[in-house]
């Protein structure tokens, strides 16, 4: 079979699961609906391998495929197929994307074992991994759209999942609006192209756009400049990045599905597929690498400030997309999905940590409240301490390659890309403090009441059910997570995804290696043989000197956050008392929300009470009861005549044909 | 005989119906009066047919006849229904579809 109808199963299978799991949501038991979902999204990463071997099997120069199902919409010139674009690059996605999917799915099968929603939450997340493939696969810019905005949709209803939780609702219902403002821009830019080129399929648009723009023409700016919004929204950078931290509000495994390891990073993969495009417009490529710069390293500041484990898990994501945006951005493309790729699974599996570490907790995520889990639940503390080395770039875990291949690149792009590359490792230093801070305040130290619960009795610990946001008790029906969680180490499909996860992320780099292998350049970067920016190379002495300082300063932000957390834990404290406006800056997350609330919200809330006050109480109401008050007035004169009276409407009509006939007597003679 | 007595004749019976409907309450009397002056318009009509020479204006005037029994039979059939309701037979008192 060709590697399009792999990919056509691969995007069929997700679908199936989650229709199925639906629909059979009272006739079949739980762990029947868990393992159909597992399953579904199994096969389709076998599926997805099977693409990638007939894909490599072909010439390299002719590895891409388009196929088309049907015509979806004919009109007017206009023609848009329901088809699939397969090339190295969706190839790639696909197996990122089944694969951690596959994984995130069987932790789910245990973690969520006491949910109500079970089916629910098996049904939506084969729907997400439905979508996101649909938006990787996508043939045109309008499929890609629905695969956008179903991936939108599904993460909505994710986050919103315990929807008893008010805050949860609120958490998505905000994720949502920001994601339909990044459509607004996904749809205008479509719009522009179609304007400009006459067509929404991939191949005819990065075919013509040369021919067509030159190069930092305003039309095309324009266009990248759209697709930049909706990609900064999909992908939580500044300033649309308010989303993703309260999207924390979810279940554990959708942080770590769609808010860590594959949605956020459909603007990346959006800046990829359109390089084509983005090398036309150097001035809006150079905005998203600044914009990815600023966010790698404000998140990078936030993580360090923030006490909640999820939230500060979160800015850590933002950050790390900063990286790729950045890379793909500045021409470095293979570097970037490369980053993308370890990020996905080194995410994962810290999300993954973290939801056991909540569970243990009885579904608390402050971390001051956390100590001593080393000793309590030894499996899921490796399992961190792996997640967190390969996120600080602890050097030969696969961070540490994918970071240094988009920095490296950055310095031999030369000029102003450069700092950029400093930039970068000043984030790659924050980095390395807050997740140690994180691992160094959890794991070590005397055991809090939980975790010495565990170890005493063998079980999790119960408290009354929380929400961790407001501290409010909650009741554990449908709706709320379960009262009952399971430990991670004993549950088999839990572990397994764990130890998967944390053998990618530890070696996942290395097939990759500056001067000894080549395997994922070597597979990628024919794909985006059309700009001339890939055409650079940084040499391998100039990416091993980047390694040795990625190295160094991973090391030394690994032995900060030892010092500042474990040998002096003091302080920390003094520090926040010595330079409390800096701590308040990253406590509040550099007050965005609170701008957002000022430049934006408030300025619509403010147009809406006028345009209720004055526009609608005194305009349209105005014009509505004029109009009906000429009515009424007009009905109450004819209504003189409608007396009732048989007789008086005999009289008015003989003397209406008296009247016409004298008229007519009169005029003819 | 010219043809202008024959249009007197209608229109003095024309007038008789006009009036009788203008002036009289009973409904059986104004129906009667409707009658007349729809007879009045079928002399008209048959006159001028003869005048003309011919046979459409005595066509139509059957068509008139027939429309006029109908109507008849609908205005019998509503004072039967007024008169089963115990409503007063006076038109000046049926006033409910007053504005």
């Amino acid at each position: 079979m060709s590697a399009s109808t792999w990919a056509w199963l691969v995007l069929l299978l997700p679908l199936l699961g989650s229709i199925t799991v639906a629909l059979s949501f009272r006739a079949v038991p739980a762990r029947v609906a868990g393992a159909v979902g597992t399953a579904s999204v199994g096969i389709a990463f076998l599926c997805a391998v099977a693409a990638l071997l007939s894909l490599l099997g072909d010439d390299a120069d002719s590895r891409h495929h388009a196929s088309s199902l049907w015509t979806y919409a004919q009109a007017g010139g206009l023609e848009i197929d329901l088809g699939i674009y397969v090339d190295q690059l969706s190839v790639f996605m696909m197996l990122v994307v089944t694969g951690v999917s596959t994984l995130i799915h069987l932790y789910s099968f245990g973690y969520m074992k006491s949910d109500e929603g079970y089916h629910r939450f098996f049904s939506y997340l084969n729907f997400f991994v439905f979508s996101m493939l649909l938006l990787v696969l996508a043939g045109n810019f309008v499929l890609l759209i629905v695969g956008w905005a179903f991936v939108g949709f599904a993460s909505y209803a994710l986050i919103s999942f315990w929807y008893r939780r008010t805050t949860a609702t609120r958490a998505g219902m905000k994720a949502f609006v920001i994601n339909v403002v990044g459509d607004i821009g996904l749809v205008l830019a479509a719009f522009l192209i179609f304007q400009q080129l006459g067509s929404f399929d991939y191949e005819t648009v990065f075919a013509q756009a040369p021919e067509v723009f030159s190069r930092g023409e305003w039309t095309i700016t324009a266009i990248c400049l759209l697709l930049l919004v909706g990609a900064f929204a999909k992908s939580a950078q500044i300033p649309f990045h308010t989303w993703l931290p309260d999207a924390m509000e979810g279940p554990t495994p959708v942080s770590s599905l769609i808010h860590a390891a594959t949605m956020v990073t459909a603007g990346v993969y959006l800046i990829a597929r359109t390089n084509v495009l983005f090398y036309l417009a150097p001035t809006a490529a150079d905005i998203a690498a600044f914009v990815g710069l600023a966010t790698l390293l404000i998140a990078g500041t936030i993580a360090i400030a923030q006490t909640d484990l999820k939230r500060a898990i979160a800015y850590s994501t933002m950050s790390q997309i900063g990286y790729m945006i950045m890379g793909v951005s500045i021409g470095a493309y293979s570097a970037g999905l490369f980053h993308l790729m370890t990020h996905a699974t080194f995410k994962a599996l810290l999300f993954m940590t973290a939801g056991s570490i909540i569970s243990a907790m009885a579904n608390r995520q402050d971390i001051d409240r956390m100590s001593g889990f080393w000793k309590a639940m030894r499996f899921t503390s490796i399992m961190f301490v792996i997640g967190g080395l390969a996120l600080a770039a602890f050097p030969l875990t696969s961070g540490f390659f994918s970071k240094d291949s988009i920095l490296s690149f950055a310095e031999a792009r030369g000029g102003i890309y450069t700092w950029m590359a400093i930039g970068g490792y000043v984030g790659a230093f924050l980095t390395a403090i807050y997740t140690f801070r994180l691992i160094f305040r959890v794991l070590p130290g005397r055991p809090c009441e939980e975790a010495q619960h565990l170890i005493d009795s063998g079980e999790l610990y119960h408290g009354p059910p929380i929400n961790p946001a407001t501290e409010e008790e909650e009741d554990a029906e449908v709706g709320f997570p379960g009262a009952h969680h399971h430990i991670a180490e004993q549950s088999w499909p839990m572990a397994v995804a764990m130890a998967v996860l944390a053998c990618g992320a530890l070696f996942a780099g290395l097939i990759q290696v500056p001067g000894v292998d080549n395997v994922l350049f070597g597979f990628l970067d024919p794909a985006f043989h059309d700009s001339p920016l890939a055409e650079i190379h940084p040499s391998v002495g100039a990416e091993w000197r980047g390694l040795a300082i990625g190295a160094v300063i991973s090391v030394l932000g690994i032995a900060l956050a030892w010092f500042l957390w474990v040998a002096r834990p003091e302080l920390p404290g003094l520090f926040r008392a010595r330079f409390r406006a800096v701590y308040l800056l990253c406590l509040n997350k550099w007050y965005f929300d609170e701008a957002i609330e000022l430049l934006i919200v408030r300025p619509a809330l403010a147009l809406g009470r006028f345009a209720n006050d004055v526009f609608e109480r005194r305009v349209v109401d105005g014009l509505v009861s004029g109009t009906r008050d000429a009515v009424g007035g007009a009905g109450g004169l004819v209504r003189i005549v409608q007396s009732g009276f048989v007789r008086s409407y005999a009289l008015l009509l003989i003397a209406g044909f008296a009247g016409l006939a004298l008229y007519f007597l009169v005029v003819s003679s | 005989m010219s043809i202008e007595w024959y249009i007197v004749l209608s229109s003095l019976l024309f007038a008789t119906g006009a009036i009788g409907i203008l002036l009289r309450r009973s409904p059986i009397v104004i129906l009667l009066c409707l009658e007349l002056m729809l007879n009045a318009g079928n002399l008209a009509l048959v006159a001028f047919s003869r005048m003309v020479g011919n046979e459409q204006g005595q066509v139509f005037a059957l068509v008139v006849m027939v429309v006029a029994a109908c109507e008849v039979v609908v205005g019998m059939g509503l004072i039967v229904a007024i008169f089963r309701r115990k409503l007063p037979l006076d038109v000046d008192e049926l006033t409910e579809l007053r504005g």
